[in-house]
């Protein structure tokens, strides 16, 4: 695994993060102070500030340092937390977002000049220290980490071969005297007295005067002192540096003339040096291996790094051992990967049709290990499809930043709803819906939502409502964005629409189709755009999306009221239940998901309307008739409703009995894009393959019912 | 037999930075998630070495020291990754019973040189 790999988790990592603090920052809106929640914010931005300086993003190191130090002032209650202050916690946070998103992407960092200040202004505005603090540079020197680490072993072996204290004249003397606290903490005496002969140093003397009687020794006491000179070409931080972790008066360091005592006092170093091994290994309370024998001073071996290093010679497969098993409960996947065993799940069930077809065709289609296959196929892919699921929560966690700025941009006020986030849908569906998602809220609050003033004036609240949700509804998953704004305005629209051509002046249109006349192409240019919705995207590019992802969108408004866009969408793109029936001499499949009935109809329930136009009546209620075979110019099929069977499909558009020759089966079938191995047809939402290896069509119920409710509503305007 | 460590720290890309290096030093590493998660991996269990984040959910890292020295183990080396190298800070970590520290972000020289000063 390499830098870049981690730097990957790490940006994932950032993701969950600023997701959960929109929770967080949530929560904190509607009064919430509990200090976890405060914890939560400040434990995820210092987080980032970690990995931050771990990759070399500087920048946003020293921008987390700075919100980082006003979130601990908050949270250690040194500031209490105003609406004022929220807004500046919160308004940080959009910076931060910035921050990360162009270290992830290799960007310029964002201006975050101005937001520093408020930052600062607002942790220095009631504490001297932490005006102090906020004053201190920003940023630690960051130290850029290498690609690989092999740049340590190469270190240590420096370390092994620096000067071995020949040139002791004017060196370092040095006195440590670990004391009272020697083994505190786990602390080892002696694992700092063989770093120093790693520099190059050597134990001239060990004190022994305040060692006392065997009975009144404290175990975790160290009574022993050393002198050690070292050569006066070691730095005196490396020095220091080997003591970094215990108090700072454990060492005197003076920089003298070196007593020519070399001669002797290697012996002499070596006993005491043994001295004080035997020492805390007989006082430690667990056994530690006899220690290996210092090397003769003029040549010390590194020692303490000996192991590591012999270990590291060890064959690499073995270094993740069990033991190092990760701990975590969730795994990350590579998405290549998932989309690779969604494939060959796909071709399974394909290769399991088969097999049943084949078995059926030799008498055999009634094995009970058949019908466990299918099972087991099933479960496999229900499974499979489950590993793809996410909560909407990724995507709903954007929208109050979006709807942050919105306010900022309109002046208008609102509140946000949401409801449903934990919903889970595909991976792919979570990440492309984000785009018309966005769009339809900039519409809600831009087109939707008045401005206070005027809302007042109409007798609403001041404050506008979005109100975004997700749920399941048959094996779907639909996701609304409602506003209790003016609704849409069909005078105008219409107005447009036949300003634009979409219309002829003449048109007699229902409520329900002037609504959906702002998803025809080119109706949203040039009079409506504004700054917020108006970026050049229009209505028909978010149904196109929409319907790329096998979604339908539909509106409903009432004027003074407010409107409300539901999307409704497959939870998976990739399998679909499917009745399989018979068109002529073509296999069709009709999602099962938009079937009502099927029925055989007899004389009396069917009604010629003008020159080619049949009704179904059903119950009382007409559904148009559509023939398959004439609308993708089939032949062979069925001509006479009678004979056929009529499937009562439902789509965007309504009804409509779609007439095929006969219902062969029904089954799952996995979907094949058409559009990737042939061209999209109208009318013809992709295809599949089915057990006897034949390709048969998917049908596109939405652009065949509004075929079919177009074609009715005209005649029957017309008669 | 290769000396093992745990890593205890809620990043998940921490941990693994932290295991690449350590791994790279030859060392095993064994991880946990939080305070909480470690205790219960450390139960009838010790390693070489703990070395700890200081925030994290649930237990955070002056709570799992406390409660590691509190169960007797008082010569387990532990170090507390910091973000800050403030005296403060230091002071902090060794009240709280840590052995030593490792200012984020470590280059690995300096991982294994705290290593070194701690790790029996």
């Amino acid at each position: 695994m390499d830098l870049d790999a981690i730097q990957q988790i790490f940006f994932q990592e950032c993701e969950e993060g600023l997701a959960a603090m929109e929770g967080n920052f949530a929560q904190l809106r509607d009064g919430d102070r509990d200090s976890e929640t405060i914890n939560g914010v400040f434990r995820c931005v210092h987080s980032i500030k970690g990995g931050a300086g771990a990759f070399g993003h500087e920048r946003l190191q020293a921008y987390t340092h700075q919100y980082e130090t006003l979130l601990d002032l908050i949270r250690n209650g040194t500031l209490e937390l105003t609406p004022a202050l929220l807004d500046v916690v919160v308004g940080a946070f959009d910076v931060l977002a910035d921050h990360v998103a162009a270290a992830r992407d290799g960007d310029t960092p964002p201006a975050d000049a101005a937001m520093l200040e408020r930052l600062m202004a607002a942790a220095g505005g009631d504490t001297a220290p932490a005006a102090a603090k906020a004053a201190a540079p920003a940023a630690a020197p960051v130290v850029a980490i290498s690609d690989d680490f092999d740049d340590l072993m190469s270190m240590l072996g420096d370390v092994a071969q620096s000067e071995d204290g020949a040139d002791a004249a004017n060196g370092w003397r040095l006195r440590f005297a670990p004391g009272a606290k020697a083994f505190e903490h786990g602390a080892e005496p002696l694992l700092l007295l063989r770093e120093l002969t790693m520099l190059g140093g050597k134990v001239t003397t060990c004190d022994r005067a305040e060692l006392p009687t065997l009975e009144a020794i404290e175990p975790e006491c160290g009574y022993l002192a050393w002198d050690v000179s070292l050569p006066a070409s070691v730095a005196e931080d490396d020095i220091r540096a080997v003591f970094e972790f215990g108090d700072p008066s454990v060492i005197t360091l003076t920089r003298g003339d070196a007593e020519p005592a070399m001669a002797e006092d290697s012996v002499d170093a070596l006993f005491d040096l043994l001295d004080s091994v035997a020492a805390p290994a007989a006082i430690v309370e667990e056994p530690t291996p006899p220690p290996p024998a210092p090397a003769p001073a003029p040549a010390p071996a590194p020692v303490a790094v000996a192991e590591p290093v012999e270990e590291k010679a060890a064959p690499r497969s073995a270094a993740p051992s069990p033991a190092a098993a990760p701990a975590a409960q969730t795994i990350r996947v590579d998405l290549d990967k998932l989309d690779r065993l969604v494939n060959l799940v796909g071709e399974l069930v394909i290769t399991q049709a088969m097999l049943a077809q084949r078995l059926a065709e030799n008498q055999m289609g009634g094995i009970s290990e058949l019908s466990d296959l299918e099972h087991l196929t099933r479960e496999l892919q229900e499974s499979t499809m489950a590993i793809r699921a996410q909560p909407m929560k990724t995507v709903f966690s954007r929208v109050p930043r979006i709807i942050r700025e919105l306010e900022g941009e309109t002046g208008k006020r609102v509140r946000l709803d949401i409801e449903g986030e934990m919903t889970e849908v595909d991976k792919t569906v979570v990440e492309r819906i984000g785009e018309p998602l966005t769009h339809l809220i900039r519409n809600a609050v831009d087109h939707g939502l008045e401005m206070p003033d005027v809302r007042v004036a109409n007798g609403k609240s001041a404050e506008g409502v979005v109100r975004l949700s997700a749920a399941h509804q048959s094996g779907r998953i639909v996701i609304t964005v409602a506003d209790d704004g003016q609704g849409i305005n069909r005078a105008r629209v219409k107005a447009k629409a036949i300003e634009k051509g979409i219309i002829l002046p003449d048109a007699v249109l229902s409520e329900e189709e002037i609504d959906n006349l702002i998803f025809a192409p080119g109706f949203s240019t040039a009079a409506a755009i504004t700054n917020v919705s108006g970026r050049g995207v229009g209505m028909d590019v978010v149904r196109k999306n929409i319907q790329a992802l096998g979604g339908r969108i539909g509106i409903q408004s009432r004027e003074g009221f407010g409107s409300s866009f539901s999307l409704s969408l497959p939870l998976t793109l990739a399998v679909l239940d499917g009745m399989i029936v018979t068109v002529g001499d073509q296999t069709f499949v009709i999602p099962l998901s938009h079937i009502v009935e099927s029925l055989r109809p007899d004389e009396v329930a069917l009604s010629r309307l003008g020159p080619d136009g049949t009704l179904l009546d059903v119950r009382g209620a007409y559904v148009p008739v559509l023939r398959i075979a004439d609308y993708l110019g089939i032949d062979g099929a069925e001509r006479n409703a009678t004979d056929a069977v009529l499937i009562v499909v439902e789509g965007d558009h309504g009804q409509a009995a779609l007439l095929v020759d006969t219902i062969q089966d029904q089954r799952q079938v996995v979907v094949k894009s058409l559009e990737a191995n042939y061209q999209a047809i109208d009318g013809v939402a992709g295809a599949t393959i089915l057990g006897d290896g034949r390709v048969a069509l998917i049908a596109d119920v939405d652009a065949l019912t509004s075929r079919g409710g177009r074609f009715v509503s005209r005649s029957a305007l017309a008669a | 037999m290769a000396k093992t460590i745990m890593t205890v720290d809620d990043s998940p890309s921490m941990r693994m930075l932290l295991r690449v290096a350590l791994t790279d030093l030859g060392y095993s590493v064994v991880e946990a998630e939080d305070g909480v998660h470690a205790l219960e991996k450390l139960d009838g269990f010790q390693p070489d070495l703990l070395i700890t984040d200081i925030n994290m959910p649930r237990m955070d890292g002056f709570g799992l020291i406390s409660e590691v020295r509190g169960q007797g183990r008082r010569s387990l080396p532990i170090l507390v990754l910091t973000t800050e190298s403030s005296d403060e800070k230091k002071q902090r970590a060794r009240d709280a019973g840590a052995t030593g520290w490792i200012v984020k972000p470590f280059h690995p020289e300096k991982l294994a040189a705290a290593i070194r000063r701690v790790l029996h």
